[in-house]
């Protein structure tokens, strides 16, 4: 079992990673990096077998998709503590001639990185293709896969839903963002994605949920969605966050979905969050 | 005329039979249909490997992203359905999925253009060459005969990075070596000439040779190219051709814009400058009919062409 407050640790210095890489580009999106936090960190620093000297094909190690690209800065920035390449490297994010793209992107190069997200609705069908190559290998390994919940209106989201199931690809362990925001505004006041696990579990899946900024809660529901693989259904987990979750004025509002915080805000959210691993 | 036919296939074929040889000799090749196994002549090949096909049921953009997801593993992908849901209903996926992110996946595209016939426009898609052609990375092929899309088939699971193969429904007469290897980029010289150059791919290919042989009658010297491969384009292939000829046209199944004709605009354009005719679908959606009948109303009949290389060669 790991460690919740070394992770916990890491989680507050990715945090400031995350505002300070917006900042410092004066782009991208804090909140749903905000959100994930805790999520990737569990994946990456304890639950997924997966080696930092990358190789694109992944055999024998736990594969994550990325489905919601513009999470980047949380992404990019676990990458990097966790080894994949230089914490320096993160202030290069969104900056020309960067390998740290706006959204990711294979095409520098990046370390970790095996496919390109940033137009919604992709990640899953691609989650199933990796999941399909992990079967036809006798790959017993798991394929990882992140949306964001405003995502689940794009309707490629449901042929891999359909497609998952049909094919009972039970390695399969997707998460869903739940915060309940998008772009412009609450989801159930753009379009309202309704009863989500009952629509899951209509599709065939195995629905599981948990609060998604709770390191202890995240561990153990990852844990049980493990236990959960190899029984004929893929896996989903509907994870509760709060968008912006860490700085307290970014907290629960979609208004920081893409927006930056000035320098007195920056200084705000970094006085909230303690630096642990010394900022890059 | 230069080349004769005893049998006629369609190019689809092509592809199903070179998809089952690649079965057997490359196990790294799996395929995906989005419910048109029929249409894409691939049962033999699900037959011999049931474990590497995936029924992707008609859920195109989710083939896409899954073959892209197979690629990632080091897997190499055929998807195929038809070239209207091969490209305009996926674009998206193609580009970022695929293009973008560097995926070896292979999208085969059937019943392209106006040969297939009696369904209509809705499927009668003519812009999927100029949609592919634009997106950085993919390789665009249109082989000419059955025994052409084979070896194309082959020969591009060899070949590292995406590609868009397109090809057809109708029985079309076959004219190439079988025993020719197909090698992506390098354009194929069918008759050599010197008055003007007629430049085609696909089914307008044995238009051209029709064409050829009603122009020699009267005493022209044609030069007949097969550009089966649009991108990357065989540039010297066009500047040996037109420097020696002083003259084009580019005969193409497809609306004549994005098409091969405006590749070719461009390369003559900024290296030999030099009158260029185009045979093409005149920037319109097609209808029901007969393939023939499609042809001929659209403008791509052997007639037209003749008429395109004279109008070309009056002009140098």
């Amino acid at each position: 079992m790991a460690n919740i407050a070394e992770l916990e640790k890491i989680a507050s210095q990715v945090r400031r990673d995350i505002v300070r890489m917006v900042h410092s580009c004066q782009s991208g999106h804090p909140g749903g990096s905000l959100g994930c936090t805790e999520y990737l960190i569990a994946l990456y620093f304890s639950i997924m077998k997966h080696d930092t000297k990358f190789n694109m094909k992944g055999i024998e190690e736990d594969l994550f998709f990325i489905s919601n690209g513009h999470i980047s800065p949380v992404f990019y920035s676990v990458l990097a503590r966790v080894g994949y390449f230089d914490v320096s490297e993160l202030a290069t994010f969104r900056k020309i001639n960067s390998r740290l793209q706006g959204h990711p992107a294979t095409e520098e190069g990046l370390p970790g990185i095996r496919m390109s997200a940033g137009s919604l609705g992709q990640g899953l069908s691609v989650a199933c293709g990796a999941a399909l190559a992990k079967r036809l290998n006798n790959d017993p390994r798991n394929v990882f896969c992140l949306m964001g919940d405003g995502e689940q209106q794009e309707g490629q989201v449901w042929e891999a839903a359909m497609f998952a199931a049909h094919n009972k690809l039970d390695h399969l362990i997707a998460t869903i963002d739940y915060n309940g925001q998008q772009i412009d505004g609450p989801v159930d006041e753009v379009l309202s994605l309704g009863d989500l696990a009952g629509k899951y579990k209509a599709f065939g899946w195995t629905v599981l949920s948990c609060e998604g900024n709770d390191m202890s809660a995240i561990l153990s529901m990852l844990n049980e969605a493990i236990d959960q693989t190899g029984k004929g259904k893929p896996i989903m987990i509907l994870m509760k966050t709060a968008m912006g979750k860490g700085v307290d004025f970014m907290e629960g509002s979609h208004k920081w979905h893409g927006i930056p915080p000035n320098d007195a805000q920056l200084e705000d959210a970094l006085n909230q969050l303690e630096e642990t691993l010394g900022d890059y | 005329m230069k080349y004769q036919y005893t049998e006629k296939k369609d190019t689809r074929s092509g592809f199903g039979d070179g998809l089952t040889a690649l079965g057997r000799s490359h196990p790294e090749v799996v395929a995906l249909c989005a419910d048109l196994v029929g249409s894409l002549k691939m049962a033999n090949f699900i037959k011999e490997n049931p474990s590497r096909f995936f029924q992707m049921g008609i859920s195109e953009a989710n083939m896409m992203g899954t073959a892209a997801g197979l690629a990632t593993a080091g897997k190499i992908p055929f998807t195929g359905t038809f070239a209207n849901f091969s490209t305009g209903r996926v674009y998206d996926q193609l580009r970022q999925s695929i293009a973008y992110s560097e995926k070896n996946v292979k999208v085969c595209a059937s019943h392209a253009g106006l040969t297939l016939g009696e369904d209509g426009a809705t499927h009668q898609i003519l812009e999927d060459v100029g949609m592919v052609k634009m997106l950085p990375n993919f390789t665009v092929i249109v082989p000419c005969d059955y025994h052409q899309t084979k070896a194309a088939t082959i020969a591009i699971a060899d070949h590292e990075g995406p590609v868009y193969l397109r090809f057809g429904r109708p029985s079309w007469p076959i004219f190439t070596n079988p025993e020719e290897p197909f090698v992506i980029g390098k354009a194929q010289k069918m008759i050599s000439g010197s008055d003007v150059t007629i430049m085609a791919y696909g089914h307008m290919v044995w238009k051209a040779i029709e064409a050829e042989a009603i122009l020699a009658a009267e005493g022209f010297s044609v030069e007949v190219i097969n550009m089966h491969t649009i991108k990357p384009l065989d540039v010297a292939a066009i500047l040996d051709s037109v420097n020696k000829t002083g003259c084009i046209v580019t005969a193409e199944e497809h609306n004549i814009n994005g098409g091969l004709g405006e590749s070719v605009a461009r390369i003559i354009g900024q290296n030999h400058p030099c009158p260029q005719e185009f045979v093409a679908v005149n920037d319109t959606f097609g209808e029901s009919g007969t393939p023939d009948q499609l042809l001929e109303k659209y403008g791509l009949s052997t007639e037209n062409i003749v008429l395109a290389a004279k109008r070309a060669i009056e002009r140098k």
